[in-house]
């Protein structure tokens, strides 16, 4: 979808002089050096857009470093918000207006190819005037280069103007720029009050009072001296809705999927989901163990699955790697566990901020030996808040360690989603207590099935020697050839019995056609944008989403029968096949490609991109537009 | 959390009239460990005190790691987590801290406590969760054949040190002592089998983590190890206090070297830690007002459908959208 411009003023916002140009979406992007805010005014604009009942999508923009340089172009530092009148599943293509604290940010905006040819600029402008005639040049130098190159720059005295309020509008000069952001979009600036609030609940009220002071002058800052007005009118929702990041929605699953143990160490970008629980799970009995290290995460939370209280390990992926010893623990035994894998940029530290899919393979193979676990991927963030409820009911089924993959990308989005009605079903039952039948053994696993009832400690009559060797169906060690296969046998039915429940997949689009596109994961709104953009232009592309990796639910290869070619969109590795030495004999797929291919004997091709942002439709579009005109 | 420990006076007197086990209630199996090794002692020492505390076996949970000494919970009639190695004590602190009402116990070694395992070690003393954490110490690595451990004695003869280890041992009762927050340290030896018993008694006692370092013949790989405290018991210096373990007489006159010692005096506690010969056996060091972080991070709240409900509904009210749609 590309922005509609309309030179029709908007009735509704008449505020005399200014003419308010209405829109159906558009993207704005808040840059400053780190710590000076932008992200905060960012991610409050998108939910101030979202509690206004416009589609939002917020995208963050984080420098690898915590403290990099002042003024530095590597160092942008903000938010993107894109709104729009219906549903924003993605960050979108790039930027129409930018609010840039210096140039030096902006000017790393550019070069990164994010910002509209042409759009629009709010400037701080205090460096025009710099004592330091360095600082003063560059910035002349930059804003004559960028209004060469066709930008429309408004310079703005934000810095002079919150002195006039605060000693140091470093702290604050997000809440004007909010302002007269909100001014800009023509959003109730009571409700930006209710947000500034909300935002900083755990600070002080004279904090509190400050930052509603300079939002309102920011406001009002902007209604008397700039010329742009926006209106992206907002569609009634025919629902109730609630705004979150995909990480508080994965706290808030948490919370609805009736665990109670939350076993975590400190790792970018999934803390900050233990960070909200922690503040809300003492509320219903929760505990968030911060352990020593990511193997004491996993092994505590096993421990507290074994006694009879399914728990959870939140982390990312070098912290998943380390678990995956106490993950084979847990499948060998049989004990529910659900791990969420924040995934961001691997291999070893790789990029800690940054968005990739990365870990699928590891997810699905990870640990020595066959050990077999569930693994599903969150699409939205609604799906974040909806996959922890059914991991924890799926670990509980199948006494297995279900894997659930989020990224950097849905991780600190925000989006409206409808509001989730509790169901009493979603919590777990009470630990079992009860007296073991007589004879009954703890691994008597179902011959078709491979399921067995879990023992609990507590129960009487059901003592035995859990373990993490080869057992037989009395979890006794076992070394015998038999006993060996038939425990691999049932671990390893346990998916099929899993799968025979799923349901096929929906595809996006007509069930034939030329092309279809598979994803999985974050990537899902840019994808499913970039196929209506196609099909609006006659082009006969579908996709398919997958929630479900391992197992992979039925029916595909029928759905892909219906297209004469299919290919995945990932965001990890996939070799090129431009390049000299790589050719069908050698060339390494993306993972979802790999998987596919191997089950389903199709000849799937892939098209991935690495570059730690979130893929954006307009680089969807072309890609499957390449594939369709190669044919 | 649901609180299982719940239970009518009359009802727990019930039991312990009716259901007290005799020590084979707790068994289960022939251990495979060889014969001589000094794992048998501390498991008949923890038969024993189950008994004589009238535990109920589906009540209580032995957890170990990998080791001679992890194969531990094999050997007892109750519920028993044999995991993997080095990582016994996060286990038993989710087990903690998610039934309350569990008795816990765990049975590690040098290797897997003091080696793979050794972050662990020292948080699980920083957290203090009430447990009895039994370690095996028979200086060196027995299931895999003799390698040298931590707390080999430098110069140690193994397959991976044929020339003799290089290093000091590491002394696991200095260091345990060091770690702010410890409760309960106490040494004991596998062929005083008397006082094993009395100080695990004493640690099942203490409402905080009880760490037991037990010194323990090897007789496979490490025969003539601790041959210079068996040909001379006065190298054996039993610890004493009337606020603490006393000796039997039949014991004082065995052992001739005894020292009165306040288990809750830590510099002193520090002092005879440092000491491998004389070799100390008996408590060093207790104060049961140590907090327990098991206790502190459990939360006043109940979980239930209802106050899921309720804390959903309160967050999901903070997030609503309140234009456009139908939010309030």
């Amino acid at each position: 979808m590309t922005t509609v411009q309309s030179t029709k003023p908007d009735d509704r916002a008449d505020t005399g002089e200014r003419k308010v140009v209405t829109l159906s979406e558009h993207v704005v992007e808040i840059i400053s050096d780190s710590g000076e805010g932008a992200q905060r005014c960012g991610q409050s604009l998108g939910a101030i857009a979202a509690r206004t009942g416009n589609g939002v999508w917020t995208v963050e923009i984080i420098p690898a470093e915590i403290q990099p340089p002042a003024r530095s172009v590597a160092g942008a530092s903000g938010n993107r918000v894109r709104l729009g009148s219906g549903p924003i599943t993605n960050g979108g293509d790039e930027a129409d207006l930018v609010v840039a604290f210096n140039e030096q940010v902006l000017l790393g905006r550019v070069h990164a190819r994010e910002l509209k040819p042409g759009c629009t600029i709010l400037l701080e402008d205090m460096w025009r005037d710099h004592r330091d005639t360095r600082i003063a040049a560059s910035y002349a130098e930059t804003y004559d280069l960028l209004v060469a190159a066709g930008y429309r720059i408004i310079e703005v005295p934000m810095e002079r103007e919150c002195r006039k309020l605060v000693s140091d509008p470093r702290r604050g000069k997000n809440m004007y720029a909010l302002g007269m952001l909100c001014a800009i979009y023509q959003f109730d600036l009571d409700l930006a009050r209710d947000q500034v609030a909300l935002t900083f609940r755990k600070k002080s009220q004279k904090l509190i009072d400050t930052n509603v002071t300079l939002l309102t002058a920011g406001y009002e800052w902007a209604l008397a001296n700039l010329d742009l007005a926006f209106h992206v009118p907002a569609a009634p929702a025919d629902e109730r809705q609630v705004v979150t990041n995909g990480n508080m929605a994965l706290a808030l699953g948490v919370v609805a999927s009736g665990m109670e143990i939350c076993a975590m160490y400190p790792i970018t970008p999934a803390t900050s989901a233990s960070h909200y629980l922690s503040e809300i799970f003492p509320k219903v009995g929760g505990v968030v163990h911060q352990a020593e290290d990511e193997i004491a995460a996993a092994t505590f939370a096993i421990g507290a699955s074994y006694s009879g209280k399914c728990a959870v390990t939140i982390t990312s992926g070098p912290g998943y790697s380390l678990k995956q010893e106490a993950i084979g623990l847990a499948v060998m035994a049989e004990i529910p566990l659900v791990v969420v894998n924040v995934q961001r940029g691997g291999p070893s530290t790789g990029q800690p901020t940054k968005v990739e899919q990365g870990d699928l393979l590891t997810s699905i193979f990870g640990s020595h030996g066959d050990a077999p676990k569930v693994v599903i991927a969150a699409s939205s963030i609604e799906d974040c808040f909806y996959s922890i409820i059914t991991a924890r009911r799926i670990a509980e089924t199948f006494n297995m360690v279900v894997v659930v993959l989020s990224d950097a990308s849905l991780a600190t989005a925000q989006q409206p989603y409808r509001r989730p009605e509790f169901d009493p079903a979603w919590l777990a039952p009470p630990v079992d207590q009860s007296h073991v039948p007589e004879g009954l053994e703890p691994y008597a696993w179902d011959e078709t099935t491979g399921l067995s009832r879990r023992f609990t400690p507590g129960q009487p009559g059901g003592m035995y020697t859990l373990t993490g060797l080869a057992h037989d169906t009395a979890g006794r060690v076992a070394y015998d050839p038999d006993a060996n296969e038939q425990g691999l046998h049932a671990r390893s039915l346990k998916l099929a019995a899993l799968q025979k429940t799923l349901k096929a997949p929906q595809v996006h689009g007509d069930e034939t056609g030329d092309l279809l596109v598979i994803g999985w994961g974050g990537t899902r709104g840019a994808i499913e944008e970039a196929v209506d953009r196609l099909r609006a232009d006659g082009r006969a592309v579908s996709s398919l989403h997958l929630r479900f990796l391992n197992p992979l639910p039925p029916g595909l290869k029928e759905i892909m029968a219906g297209f004469d070619q299919v290919m995945t969109v990932e965001a990890n590795w996939a070799d090129r096949l431009d390049d000299p030495i790589i050719d069908e004999t050698n060339r390494r797929y993306s993972a979802l490609a790999m998987l596919l291919r191997s089950r389903y004997l199709v000849d799937i091709d892939t098209w991935s991109e690495v570059g730690g942002q979130p893929i954006k439709p307009g680089r969807v579009q072309r890609a499957i537009q390449r594939k369709l005109d190669r044919r | 959390m649901i609180d299982l420990t719940h239970r009518s006076a009359a009802e727990c007197l019930l039991r312990l009239h009716d259901e007290r086990l005799e020590i084979e209630g707790f068994q289960k199996g022939v251990p495979r460990w060889c014969a001589g090794c000094g794992d048998n002692a501390v498991l008949t020492a923890a038969q024993r005190l189950l008994r004589d505390e009238g535990l109920r076996p589906e009540k209580t949970v032995f957890v170990s790691g990998i080791g001679c000494s992890s194969r531990f919970p094999h050997y007892m009639n109750t519920y028993g987590f044999h995991g993997i190695h080095g990582r016994a004590l996060p286990v038993a602190e989710g087990i903690r801290v998610a039934r309350p009402d569990l008795n816990v116990f765990v049975n590690t070694g040098d290797g897997d406590s003091f080696s793979i395992g050794a972050a662990h070690w020292i948080h699980a003393i920083r957290y203090n969760m009430r447990m009895v954490v039994m370690v095996h110490d028979n200086q060196i690595y027995g299931l895999t054949k003799k390698q040298a451990s931590p707390t080999s004695p430098r110069g140690t003869r193994s397959n991976t040190t044929p020339r003799g280890s290089y290093l000091e041992g590491l002394n696991p009762l200095t260091v345990t002592l060091g770690v702010q927050n410890v409760s309960f340290v106490a040494q004991a030896v596998d062929w005083i089998p008397e006082m094993l018993y009395d100080i695990l008694q004493a640690a099942f006692h203490h409402d905080g983590l009880s760490f037991i370092r037990i010194v323990q013949r090897c007789p496979e790989w490490m025969p003539d190890n601790f041959d210079r405290y068996l040909h001379d018991p006065s190298r054996v210096q039993l610890l004493h206090h009337p606020s603490s373990l006393s000796i039997s007489s039949s014991l004082a006159s065995l052992y001739p070297s005894h020292l009165e010692h306040d288990p809750s005096d830590i510099h002193r506690a520090r002092e005879i830690a440092s000491s491998t010969d004389p070799i100390p056996v008996g408590i060093l060091y207790h104060d049961p007002t140590v907090p327990r972080y098991d206790e502190i991070i459990r939360s006043e709240a109940t979980h239930s459908s209802a106050s899921v409900r309720r804390l959903l509904d309160s967050e999901f009210d903070k997030f609503a959208v309140t234009g456009g749609g139908l939010g309030d």
